[in-house]
């Protein structure tokens, strides 16, 4: 029997769309946990990355810190604050935060510091001062790259989310881990079913958001660059 | 804390982690050529690796059970796939880095086509190919360690292990071992690009950083 066999047969069975471990209380488990994630870290990192854009301090700093970030096991991670934390909600917002904050700090520092002089050197001509500069030329210029960073966070805490159901946290990942517990390949093919269509949802929103927010000419002008 | 298991599962896990690397620079060498030589191809492209990229891998190795069973391949297949993203658009980046005098040069000389590839263009493109593999092998080693969920033998069976039995010091071991593959192989790397590119030897600082940071700069195309 092939995998898609195995995941249909699981998912169309109607006990699983019901009650308290129903799929739609996973669905928006998953969904709350990793909204809350994205949103500490962008309020940690957004700043961050902007500001060290601006003042163009400490962007060797960041930049390693990305290259860094890669080799951490996010599973490991996971695992090392039940160890210290116990089950805990810190014991998985920590590393969902901590996971999520490099490509969102690292795409709003290389967005802002990647801006050209000349228009700032313009801006600052028409009297604007630093603040006016950072708002309304910095900041929506470097837009298409803030977008990115926000969608790489996005997909990477959605990951790790799933994995987060090892240490007891509910989400989509729970049927995953709880059907390789139990050899039950059927409850494992339809969660794995169910992760794969919420992160190519969440992907996609993240695109319609970047139409919704970047203007057209930048997305050109990105695209022009690649 | 059983130490030959633990060396044994540390080279299945560097095993895990470099071969889908140097699988997906295989596959992103040609596919990169075409995308330069075809324009309209990248962006399809693109949007076909970040689509991909978006799958956790844990979805990705619970349907692969399916059809390889617990095999390393369960693990190797999604991580070459995911390692796609980073390196096609590098060896894209890397080739279309290539100086225009520079090609007219070698045409002038009497390069066709074929050799001014080999010979010039592909040799050129090498820092930002080897940037994109640095992140591509950091990131499929410290992903490896997931397969541990589902019983592949690699770095991450010490957490689960260490979670079930209480034992912290497994947790730590692992972890340390899996960044210390991860920057191993990176440094590694590194020394191959200088062996590799002789003539970039001058301090370059801040070309690197950009290259270094490629992937989480580019642009998807959707």
């Amino acid at each position: 029997m092939s995998y898609f066999s195995f995941a249909w047969n699981w998912l169309k069975s109607s006990s699983q769309w019901h009650g308290a471990d129903g799929i739609p209380i996973r669905v928006l488990q998953h969904l709350g946990y990793s909204g809350l994630s994205l949103l500490v870290a962008t309020l940690i990192a957004l700043p961050l990355g902007v500001l060290i854009g601006h003042f163009g301090r400490g962007g060797f700093l960041v930049v390693n810190l990305a290259n860094a970030w890669r080799a951490i096991p996010t599973l490991g991670l996971l695992i090392l604050m039940v160890s210290l934390l116990g089950f805990s909600v810190l014991a998985w917002l920590i590393p969902l935060v901590v996971l999520a904050i490099p490509p969102i700090l690292v795409n709003a520092y290389e967005g802002v510091a990647g801006v050209d002089r000349d228009l700032i050197d313009a801006a600052r001509g028409m009297g604007m001062t630093d603040w006016q500069i950072l708002r309304r030329v910095e900041v929506p210029v470097a837009l298409p790259l803030i977008m990115l960073g926000l969608r790489t966070g996005a997909i990477f805490i959605v990951a790790t989310a799933t994995i987060a159901a090892e240490i007891g946290v509910g989400g989509l990942g729970r049927y995953i881990i709880d059907g390789l517990a139990t050899n039950n390949y059927g409850e494992v093919a339809g969660g794995a079913a169910l992760v794969v269509v919420l992160a190519l949802l969440v992907q996609f929103a993240f695109v319609g958001l970047r139409r919704l927010f970047v203007p057209a000419p930048l997305r050109a002008m990105a695209r022009a660059e690649s | 804390m059983n130490w030959p298991q633990f060396w044994q599962y540390t080279a299945a896990n560097a095993l895990l982690g470099i071969l889908p690397a140097v699988v997906g620079l295989a596959i992103s060498v040609p596919i990169g050529i075409a995308c330069v030589r075809w324009r309209w191809l990248y962006g399809p492209v693109l949007s076909a690796t970040s689509v991909v990229y978006a799958i956790p891998s844990l979805a990705l190795f619970v349907v692969l059970i399916a059809y390889t069973g617990l095999s390393n391949l369960t693990v190797i297949i999604p991580l070459t796939l995911f390692s796609l993203c980073v390196l096609v658009p590098n060896v894209v980046d890397g080739l279309r880095s290539v100086p225009e005098p520079v090609r007219q040069a070698a045409t002038a000389m009497g390069f066709g086509t074929l050799r001014r590839l080999v010979q010039v263009e592909l040799p050129l493109a090498v820092p930002i190919v080897i940037a994109g593999l640095r992140i591509a092998v950091v990131s499929s080693i410290s992903l490896a360690s997931v397969s541990g969920l589902i019983g592949v033998a690699s770095l991450g069976y010490f957490f689960i292990d260490g979670l079930q039995r209480n034992f912290n010091e497994e947790i730590y071991a692992a972890i340390v071992a899996v960044i210390g593959l991860a920057l191993a192989c990176d440094l590694i790397l590194v020394l191959a690009r200088r062996m590799l590119t002789p003539w970039s030897r001058k301090p370059g600082g801040r070309a690197t950083v950009n290259a270094e940071g490629a992937q989480l700069l580019q642009e998807p195309a959707i």
